[in-house]
């Protein structure tokens, strides 16, 4: 353009020969031009929803951040102390190192408590902002091919986070966080066969011991970081290779990639986004208080709060808990099984594995092996969406079932009462979701058919010359249009007998799982039903 | 029309048609369309106050230069706050300002570059959308071909397909060389079995029932109806695995009328007039259940909502547990204190496999 | 706090005794401050009953009025109970002026507990009723000031962890009971009524009599308890002290609806 013409001509300015130099010394050295040549101009679509795994990617960074800030003052032990620090109604308590040093950092060290909130808030958002990634993700169909790999290892990730929050949660060994160690180690020992011996090995003895926070404080600043980072670098690394998906759009196809490049617009919006979360995060750790472990008193495991609670990520398994109904013990001859605490284990399991593995369930059905860069308006996959819908609402039931008795106080019901309600809402729950959420994207096609066909109410009414009052349609441009009528259409698979003349019971559940997700779909508006349409408007 | 960098023409026609042209893995049960909308191309490039406008142009650089003027002065504002705000040692109040200025400030400074950065973007950075053509993920045929080269060369050089008994050794010995790692977490946990630790507590016969925290000893007479104490065995306090003795020790005492207790056969020496004691550990997950409700008679777990019925034997009424708390067997001793007649006869806390071993 | 650490970075070190303070010396001073509040309780008790006890029967005999014409109905005109409520000879003046001065009594309808009202009646009826109650038989007696001051407030702290976190929450936000019931919150409530419901154990909770937590132990909790009070959230505004469900409520709501409301700002075209 006229400006790099320009500065062909004009001799360098010493910054400008500085920066010549500079990036010759590193190139001659690193080869990175073909990195910037490749990468620089890379082109990132734009949509508020492509954004928020960069939330995840910046919440992680003030992680660090704040986290090894902490890790300066913070003493991973469990050797008992007596507190002197400067919070009164701790003066003089026995406790841990740990709780002693948290105490210190939050009341002592200038600064402490921000970071500490900073960390507490930024993890909070961290795992919110992978879930809600994740929903957009699966809502869009992004996982398809090629992308199913990424999926997998986003589902690690989002799992390596709980398992960050959770490490995390235990380490000041106050008493909420040591009540939730206590679940844990309940939860452990209700594993048939190896659960004794595997709480045994966990916390260095018997419960609580005095090594679970120096292990936890080794897994969490080291381990997991190290397997998380390893694996988010994969993650960025795909997303480079396959590049990022689009919604429809005018001149987007499935061939190409519609957007912003790199340099500079995107680096400078997601530069700038990353100041903006951070902000964001110290701007709340500012002015809202998290986790006070001053007021919840160093772990003893005699005393318990009412309302002891996990960190909301890890709610959804404490209310499964919640949810199992009295009696759920068996002996088995000698031994004990304690399905009331293992079922659930099992059922969040199972849960958690078939959101890692939807994409090859959906791929296996549909039998589509083409790659979809395209990402689907959620309407125009009722089925898929309406699967979303019904596991957002068993998880949302779990999560809610967590906060039960603060349910039951706050709207004045009975404890028992909201329990019954919430077992029932956990079988009714996701049927309704599911049948409501397929229908409602149902309408919606329907919908977006009669808008491409007959154009969108315009509101204005209008008489005939035969005295009729009719409201006039306005057409929508090719533009708009594009976006309604541009989806895929499926047929349910047909039952053929293959190369042998048999049919094999897997066929015969594909087939019927292909029916099951396919039976009920709006074809897309065709050329020919808009050639008509105009023609009877005419 | 939008730069075409590639210049390609974007009028690709339908997805499912483009890829039957790439000779590329089949739709599935995804329908070809033949009759389907084509693709309009690209939207005419709408332009910006700041692409027509000069003035506005410079308003906007303006404004994204006051932004990051603004992030200066929010970090000025924190180092400021961080020394002018000290804590002051016994004044939380003094905590709470330094918390909030020196956030404050810092959020000022991250925001202002944050806005300043994408007003910069979105304002006065070229407009223009771009394209990108994408290629299929996979390799070329010729890539493939000589990747599969590469492989039956290192096959064939070293011989690992052909001579299996050098190449089953070898993975018998990469499976077999993690185990002394997994061995030797074994010391993770001392080396005595852990079922008989968890089958006994520190409750024996004539050990006394005291008061939590303080270990100082209950006599009867100073249980009255109605009350709830909340017990250690006597000597928790100098014991040397003080938390874990308590985990499984804590006991919970309360007084009834001995009419409304449901006694069963064998343990009718268990209370003491009305005085009963039961373990405070939840047989669910190991919560302390200790929310002792004195006119229901009803103990209520506050982590999983298990209820207890304490006129009848702590039995389950409600929630997720099974098991009804373990009931400590007490009496008193010549001076009048209350102490434990043996251990507990089961073992408390959670469910384990071994339990009944 | 008279005694104030100094500021060294490194608060907390492994059972170490600075010696500023002889151990003996809490003693020492407890003692000291016992007997002279106990020996002024003395004096004062036995020059000041006489001359009151006239003005004693005139507020008994206005508080059996106001029982006669408020509360006789359920709990009859003898104190005796009836099929609808307790009798209520000996429960004491402290539970006549905790059921009626926080607003539980009289009862406005009958729901899994008596709920906290406005108070039907001025202080003065409050205290004549209780006199009415306790001269019918002995009980528990409304504490005095000085009964509520709290010397030790971190084993205050302790002790309610202990015996009171369970139910009303160790930020002392309440919670739920079984069958509707729940443990109110306990910000703002006055010290003669903490320690009144330690005494009487009103309605579902237990009774923590004198020989379970002494009187000094309970001054301690009311102490602990109006240091909450008192005392700011340090680190910003507490959301209700519910824990972790606000905080995750929080992040949902406010702070990942936050950032989406600037992602779409941040990706739509600017005009």
């Amino acid at each position: 353009m006229s400006t790099a013409d320009a500065a062909q001509t004009v001799e360098p300015t010493k910054g400008q020969r500085f920066t010549g130099w500079a990036a010759n010394y590193v190139d001659e050295r690193t080869s990175i031009s073909g990195l910037v040549k490749e990468l620089g101009r890379k082109i990132f679509p734009d949509h508020w929803s492509f954004m928020l795994g960069e939330v995840a990617l910046y919440s992680f960074i003030v992680i660090l951040l704040s986290g090894t800030f902490m890790t300066f003052f913070f003493q991973a032990s469990m050797t008992p102390v007596f507190y002197d620090g400067s919070y009164v109604p701790l003066k003089g308590i026995e406790m841990s190192a740990a709780m002693a040093s948290t105490l210190d950092l939050s009341f002592d060290i200038r600064g402490g408590l921000l970071m500490r909130q900073v960390h507490h808030w930024a993890a909070l958002l961290f795992v919110a902002s992978i879930g809600l990634h994740m929903l957009r993700i699966y809502f869009t169909g992004a996982f398809r091919k090629p992308r199913e790999i990424n999926w997998l290892i986003g589902f690690v990730l989002f799992v390596l986070a709980m398992a960050e929050g959770f490490t995390g949660y235990s380490l000041p060994d106050d008493l909420l966080s040591g009540n939730g160690l206590r679940i844990i180690d309940g939860l452990v020992k209700g594993i048939p066969i190896i659960g004794t011996w595997i709480s045994y090995l966990l916390f260095g003895g018997e419960f609580p011991g005095e090594d679970v926070v120096g292990r936890f404080y080794v897994l969490h600043i080291l381990l997991l970081p190290a397997i998380l980072v390893a694996a988010l670098g994969v993650h960025m690394l795909l997303l480079i290779i396959n590049k990022h998906t689009q919604f429809a759009g005018p001149g987007r196809t499935n061939d190409n990639v519609v957007g912003v490049p790199i340099m500079p617009v995107f680096a400078a919006k997601a530069g700038g986004f990353f100041f903006i979360v951070f902000g964001v995060i110290v701007l709340i750790a500012s002015l809202f208080q998290i986790n006070p472990v001053w007021t919840y008193g160093p772990y003893d495991p005699s005393p318990v709060s009412a309302g002891t609670q996990p960190d909301w990520y890890i709610g959804f398994a404490d209310g499964a808990l919640r949810l199992v109904p009295p009696g759920w013990e068996l002996e088995l001859g000698a031994f004990t099984l304690s399905l009331n605490v293992f079922l659930p284990t099992i059922v969040l399991m199972l849960f958690l594995l078939v959101v890692a593995i939807y994409p090859f369930i959906e791929a296996w059905i549909t039998g589509d092996k083409r790659e979809h860069h395209i990402a689907d308006r959620p309407r125009n996959a009722p089925t898929r969406t309406a699967i979303g819908a019904a596991g957002v609402t068993s998880y949302a039931v779990m999560w809610g079932a967590a906060s039960s008795d603060l349910i039951a106080t706050h709207f004045k019901l009975s404890i028992e009462s909201v329990t019954y309600s919430i077992q029932a809402l956990f079988f009714l729950g996701p049927i309704i979701a599911y049948i409501v959420t397929k229908r409602v994207c149902l309408a919606l096609q329907k919908k977006d058919r009669e808008i491409a066909l007959h154009g969108y109410e315009s509101g204005r009414i209008v008489r005939l010359p035969n005295g009729e009052y009719i409201e006039v349609h306005e057409q929508l441009d090719e533009y708009d249009r594009w976006k309604l009528v541009s989806y895929e259409d499926y047929k349910p698979l047909m039952l053929r007998p293959d190369a042998k003349g048999r049919i094999t019971n897997g066929q015969r559940l594909r087939s019927r799982a292909s029916r099951w997700f396919f039976e009920d779909r709006i074809a897309p508006v065709t050329r020919t039903e808009i050639e008509k349409s105009k023609h009877a408007e005419h | 029309m939008a730069n075409d960098h590639e210049g390609t023409n974007p009028r690709a026609g339908t997805t499912v048609e483009k890829f039957r042209d790439d000779n590329l893995p089949g739709p599935g049960t995804g329908i070809v369309q033949t009759d389907a909308v084509e693709n309009p191309g690209f939207e005419p490039f709408r332009a910006r106050v700041s692409d027509l406008d000069p003035a506005k142009a410079r308003a906007n650089e303006r404004r994204v230069s006051a932004f990051f003027i603004v992030s200066i002065i929010g970090s000025v504002f924190a180092i400021a706050a961080y020394i002018a705000f000290p804590i002051v040692d016994g004044d939380p109040g003094t905590i709470h300002l330094n918390n909030l200025l020196l956030g404050l400030g810092i959020a000022l400074a991250l925001l202002a570059i944050g806005f300043g950065a994408v007003h910069w973007s979105k304002s006065l950075m070229d407009g223009h959308d771009l394209v990108e053509q994408r290629h299929g993920t996979r390799g070329t045929e010729a890539t493939r071909a000589k990747a599969v080269e590469v492989f039956e060369l290192g096959n064939k050089e070293s011989g690992f397909g052909r001579r299996t008994l050098i190449r089953r050794t070898l993975i018998g010995a990469l499976v077999v060389s993690p185990l002394p790692a997994v061995v030797l977490f074994r010391d993770l946990a001392p080396a005595e079995n852990p079922v008989p630790l968890l089958q006994q507590t520190m409750w024996a016969k004539g050990v006394r029932l005291t008061r939590d925290p303080s270990g100082t000893p209950i006599k009867a007479s100073d249980v009255t109806i109605g009350s709830a104490f909340h017990v250690i065995p006597e000597g928790l306090n100098e014991s040397e695995h003080k938390l874990e003795e308590k985990a499984k020790a804590a006991v919970l005492l309360m007084r009834l009328k001995p009419q409304d207790l449901h006694v069963s056969a064998g343990r009718e020496t268990w209370n003491y007039d009305g005085i009963i004691a039961y373990s405070k550990i939840c047989t669910h997950v190991g919560c302390p259940v200790a929310l002792y409700e004195q006119q229901t008679h009803h103990l209520l777990c506050p982590c999983h909502q298990s209820q207890f019925d304490i006129t009848h034997e702590a039995k389950v009424i409600f929630g997720p547990a099974k098991r009804p708390l373990p009931q400590l067997p007490i009496t008193v001793d010549s001076e009048g204190y209350l102490v434990a007649s043996s251990d507990f006869t089961e073992p408390v806390g959670p469910s384990f496999w071994e339990r009944k071993l | 706090m008279a005694n104030k650490p100094d500021t060294t970075a490194q608060k907390s070190t492994v059972r170490r005794d600075r010696g500023r303070r002889h151990p003996l010396a809490t003693v020492a001073l407890i003692l000291v401050g016992l007997v002279g509040t106990g020996g002024a309780y003395a004096l004062f008790t036995t020059s000041a009953t006489a001359e009151t006890s006239a003005q004693a029967q005139a507020q008994i005999d206005e508080g059996a009025k106001l029982f006669a014409a408020n509360c006789a109905t359920c709990h009859g005109l003898n104190l005796q109970g009836t099929t609808q409520a307790p009798s209520l000879i000996g429960v004491g003046a402290a539970s006549v002026d905790f059921q009626v001065g926080t607003g539980r009594m009289p009862l406005a309808a009958t729901g899994p507990q008596a709920e906290q009202k406005p108070v039907q009646f001025t202080d003065e009826q409050v205290k004549a009723l209780a006199a009415y109650v306790a001269s019918t038989g002995p009980g528990p007696a409304i504490p005095t000031a000085d009964q509520l001051e709290g010397k030790n407030t971190a084993e205050g702290a302790e002790l309610f962890r202990i015996n009171c976190a369970m139910c009303h929450n160790v930020a002392g936000a309440g919670g739920a009971l079984t069958g509707g019931k729940f443990a109110p919150p306990l910000a703002g409530v006055s010290a003669t009524h903490i320690y009144e419901a330690m005494i009487t154990g009103p309605q579902n909770m237990p009774v923590f009599n004198d020989a379970n937590i002494s009187p000094e132990d309970k001054a301690n909790i009311i102490s602990y308890l109006k240091y909450l009070d008192e005392t700011p959230s340090v680190g910003g505004y507490g959301l209700g002290n519910l824990g972790p469900v606000s905080e995750g409520l929080f992040i949902w709501i406010f702070g990942l609806g936050a950032i989406v409301g600037i992602t779409i700002w941040l990706t739509a075209k600017s005009n």
